[in-house]
């Protein structure tokens, strides 16, 4: 590894710009530049001092901000084209449809083209995801490139500069004094400066006064934070972290809870509220959005239960009762590290069904039969020589095949039976196809019949169970982004150096790392109360200059 | 006078005390010497005054409406609008405290009056609560994205006296180009509320039937005449007029007429303006940047993103996913307003980095911050209005 040796006689690694010891400029071009630059304090930057090997040119891919912003520039266009059409999951399909088909019809050619494209479901194209990934490996490879030589030369900081470093700063001011004045002029600024809550530290005749250095690590740890999260992000594809499960509960239901092992559900309820017109304010009764009922409230109650630990899956004769809870939307039930969410419902599903066998001539019925839809029986007992029986039971019936009734799914939407009745004077049965609105008897005219008498419905909840074991880590990770932006944005590191000359000057320089116009404000008071020289902004007079010469030379500095 | 009452009241006055807080900081900034004299911040002094004596007015407004309601007056567009209209003149506020620049003030109060004016064209009934959005989360969430996108604004604010100051505006060139059109935007929007406020003025109402996405028969009522008509509509109110032409059922047409009506007035008055003024409107109005520092206005913009990301981070990321997991049972979604916010966000962090290491500032980093804030005010109106997605308001 070549080093330079700087006049000062330390050896500074290759790469260095301004000496670690006395901040002397090292190489020809920075001793011919006015200001320094103070980017990284001037020290070597592993991606800007070797570019030889593939993992060096790995490296400074990565931790170029060119390439950072890039890749955050592309993540954002891309997620903005995601936007222009709703997202395959936010597309309702019914059973069987197409998804493509439902693009085509809803968006034409460009629904089509859209969809060809693979950009309905953008998100979790491995593309995207690889561009994730990449913002990662670029915001840990700069991080760790620039974080480490910041650190130890923050962290090494001497109070004695080379005056070629404190006239290369940006403020810059000397002046002729006796011994005595600088140094009565070094005590009030450091009075001063304790004043205004800086740190002060002070060898033979230098002064260095430094506040908010914390800041500088502000972007590190911001960023140390989105890792966090990012990898709490990538936890969840790891089987047991992460469960996501849909339950269909209706009333009065005891259902065992998906992804949640030996646990059941009890649903007692469900209520759909809508606002009552004294229960809104008068101004909206008078508006045309009021004309359609607002919904008030999603309400599922329900009782959690636990089966006994050696019990057998399935088996729910002995269940211990956990806990009651009414879940609504924004209320989920949480337990054991699992939640579960208020999200669809279904309105007076029907539950039972209520007949009664009537002989056909008399109309007198022999007693009545009630169905359960989700569990019905083979035979109804009314009395020792009548009974029927249920042959067929289609839930939701949709026309004939061949002859046969078919269902189309087993939700009691379009119920239809076949009934065989027993009576005292047809004993060996009659058989009826009974469906809403209409009825069959294909093995000849009947002498009784099923006679609708009713309906019983119930309300059905869709629920959704979820477990998500990152939630912890993803908090963490945007606690310490937080605390991260929030000390590099809301602090600056300022630093104000003194120095006495053998030749009887006090020269003064200072530096932040941003907001030059409030550090100035700091360095008014403190010039005026301990009389220091008059400084300048150097770039300032040398404003128009850099800039005519920045754009001829395109900025290469990263 | 009834607590809504009350709340429509303080609005007004915080609207009025706006605009004349704007003439005081035209007077703060007479005179062509750079540094301000004993005149000039005098006048400055009342103008910060009064726009300190109407942000408390709208504070008022905001608090009675929210005691009224019973919910904190964010969940239509209407309050929204509104609320970030108040946000905007309160990180005024702050700003000019850390730097005392009276242009600034010259520039963001006319556009947070045209923010309330906009926001005022909605309907302003209270509306009853839906379930989702019964959360105190859900509150959080919104006031502190909003907070934070309004001190983004300001870096915009700064952004474009930056730019009058420093582009040429006798020149035809790019940026002299697109400097106009970003007058010509604000100009759109005093179109779009002329329009609105004048047919409701008038009381015009005409309702209309039509078949939507989904094949069902729907009602729609138009507020302004209707230049397309929704699909298969069917003009319901006699004596109004017919549409123009009429829409496939994705196009949500009435908006679309408000929007046409709204382009159409507004590039007329702007043509007005050019005739009154005899120049380009960045000409006109660049007297009034002359005298600001562009190092300075440079330092402000900075400076406002600075401190607008971490509450924008917070609020329209942090507390929006936490919302999300009580709600929806998933932080993250993809929902477009969700990505628009990572959008914002993402376009901000782009701009920390363009700045610090690439070296842009000065007139790149003044383009970026105007970006910035089209890309909010995007989010605000495009996503709410035409990307419908779960946090859409009623529009
Ligand atoms: C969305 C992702 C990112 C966010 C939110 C973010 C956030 C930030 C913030 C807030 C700062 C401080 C800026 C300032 O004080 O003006 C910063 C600085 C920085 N970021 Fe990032 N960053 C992200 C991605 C990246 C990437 C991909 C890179 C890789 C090249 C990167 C490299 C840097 C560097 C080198 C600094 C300067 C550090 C210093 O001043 O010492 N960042 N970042």
């Amino acid at each position: 590894m070549k080093s330079i040796t700087c006049e000062c006689g330390h050896v500074n690694p290759e790469g260095t710009h301004l000496c670690e010891k006395c901040g002397r400029p090292l190489t020809d071009e920075d001793k011919k530049q006015k200001i320094v630059d103070m980017k990284y304090e001037g020290r070597a930057i592993r991606s800007k001092t070797y570019n030889k090997s593939i993992i060096d040119k790995i490296w400074n891919f990565f931790s170029s901000v060119k390439v950072g912003v890039s890749i955050i520039v592309i993540t954002l266009i891309a997620a903005a084209i995601g936007t222009f059409l709703p997202q395959v999951i936010y597309v309702n399909v019914t059973e069987g449809e197409d998804i493509k088909q439902a693009y085509v019809d809803n968006y034409g050619t460009f629904g089509k083209i859209y969809y060809n494209l693979g950009l309905t479901d953008i998100y979790s194209s491995w593309w995207f995801q690889t561009l994730i990934g990449m913002l990662a490996i670029s915001i840990i490879v700069a991080s760790l490139d620039r974080g480490i030589p910041l650190y130890k030369s923050l962290k090494n900081q001497r109070v004695r500069r080379h005056e070629s470093f404190m006239k290369r700063q940006r403020i810059f001011g000397e002046r002729e004094m006796t011994s005595a004045e600088a140094d009565k002029t070094l005590d009030l600024t450091e009075k001063k400066m304790k004043e205004l809550k800086y740190n002060v530290r002070r060898e033979d005749g230098v002064l260095l006064a430094e506040k908010g250095r914390f800041a500088r690590s502000g972007p590190y740890v911001n960023h140390l934070g989105l890792i966090i999260f990012l990898f709490g992000v990538m936890l969840r594809l790891m089987p047991g972290f992460y469960v996501d499960e849909d339950l269909w509960i209706r009333e009065g239901e005891t259902a065992s809870i998906p992804g949640m092992e030996g646990y059941y559900l009890h649903s007692n309820k469900f209520t759909f509220e809508t606002y009552k017109k004294d229960e809104q304010k008068e101004e909206f009764n008078q508006s045309k959005a009021a004309v359609n009922s607002v919904a008030k409230n999603y309400q599922t109650d329900v009782v959690l239960y636990k089966a006994k630990d050696n019990a057998v899956a399935g088996d729910t004769t002995d269940l211990k009762q956990v806990l009651h809870h009414a879940i609504k939307v924004n209320e989920p039930l949480k337990y054991d590290g699992f939640a579960l969410y208020q999200m669809d419902f279904r309105l007076n599903e029907l539950k039972a069904m209520n007949f009664n066998l009537v002989n056909k001539k008399t109309g007198k019925s022999l007693g009545e039969v009630n169905i359960n839809l989700a569990d019905p029986k083979k035979v109804y007992n009314l009395d020792k020589q009548t009974k029927v029986e249920l042959k067929g039971y289609y839930p939701t019936f949709s026309g004939f095949e061949d002859g046969e009734p078919q269902s189309e799914s087993p939700v009691p939407n379009n119920p239809a039976f076949i009934f065989k009745m027993y009576t005292p004077e047809t004993p060996k049965g009659e058989t009826s196809f009974v469906a809403i609105k209409q009825t069959l008897e294909p093995l000849g005219e009947t002498k009784y019949k099923m006679q609708f008498a009713n309906i019983e419905t119930r309300n059905v909840s869709g629920l959704t169970i979820r477990k998500d074991k990152t939630l912890p880590i993803l908090a963490l990770g945007g606690i310490i982004f937080m605390i991260g932006v929030v000390m590099g944005s809301y602090w600056s590191h300022r630093r104000l150096w003194l120095q006495k000359t053998v030749d009887g000057r006090l020269m003064m320089a200072a530096h932040t790392n941003k907001n030059w116009f409030s550090m100035k404000k700091d360095l008014d008071t403190v010039t005026e109360f301990a009389h220091l020289p008059n400084w300048v902004d150097q770039q300032d007079d040398d404003d128009l200059k850099k800039k005519q010469e920045k754009e001829k030379e395109g900025d290469n500095t990263l | 006078m009834s607590l809504i009452g009350l709340s429509g009241t303080l609005l007004f006055i915080a609207f009025i005390a706006y605009l004349v807080a704007t003439l005081f900081f035209g007077g703060a900034i007479k005179g062509t010497k750079q540094d301000a004299s004993k005149s000039n911040k005098k006048w400055g002094k009342i103008a910060i005054t009064i726009t300190i004596i109407g942000f408390i007015a709208n504070l008022g407004y905001f608090i009675t409406r929210w005691i009224y309601a019973g919910h904190a007056p964010v969940s239509n567009m209407f309050e929204f609008t509104t609320a970030f209209g108040m946000f905007v003149v309160g990180a005024f506020i702050l700003i000019y405290f850390i730097y005392r620049l009276p242009s600034l003030g010259l520039f963001a109060l006319p556009i947070a009056i045209l923010i309330i004016a906009y926001a005022s064209m909605f309907p302003r009934e209270v509306t009853p609560l839906i379930p989702a959005l019964k959360s105190y989360w859900l509150y959080i969430h919104v006031i502190t994205a909003a907070i934070g996108e309004s001190i983004l604004a300001i870096s915009a604010v700064a952004g474009i006296i930056y730019l009058l100051k420093n582009i040429d505006t006798s020149k035809r060139t790019k940026s002299s180009i697109w400097l106009e059109v970003v007058m010509y935007a604000a100009v759109l929007v005093i179109g779009f509320v002329i329009v609105t406020s004048t047919f409701r003025i008038m009381g015009y109402e005409a309702d209309f039937t039509y078949v939507d996405k989904n094949g069902a028969q729907q009602e729609i009522t138009y507020n302004t005449p209707a230049l397309f008509g929704m699909h298969q509509y069917e003009l319901k109110s006699s004596g109004k007029m017919e549409p123009l032409a009429e829409m496939p059922a994705i196009v949500n047409a009435k908006k679309l007429t408000t929007v046409v009506w709204s382009v159409l007035v507004g590039t007329i008055l702007y043509g007005l303006i050019r005739l009154i003024l005899r120049k380009s409107i960045s000409r006109f109005i660049q007297p009034l940047a002359n005298r600001a520092n562009l190092q300075l206005l440079d330092e402000i913009g900075y400076r406002s993103v600075l401190i607008g990301f971490p509450v924008f981070t917070l609020g329209a990321l942090i507390f929006a996913m936490i919302w999300a997991q009580e709600a929806w049972s998933r932080f993250w979604g993809w929902d477009p307003k969700e990505v628009w916010a990572l959008i914002t966000w993402l376009f901000y962090a782009a701009f920390l980095h363009l700045r610090l290491s690439k070296g842009w500032q000065g007139e790149k980093s003044a383009w970026l911050a105007v970006i910035g804030f089209v890309i909010i005010m995007f989010n605000l109106v495009a996503v709410n209005l035409i990307i419908a997605g779960l946090h859409s308001y009623a529009g």
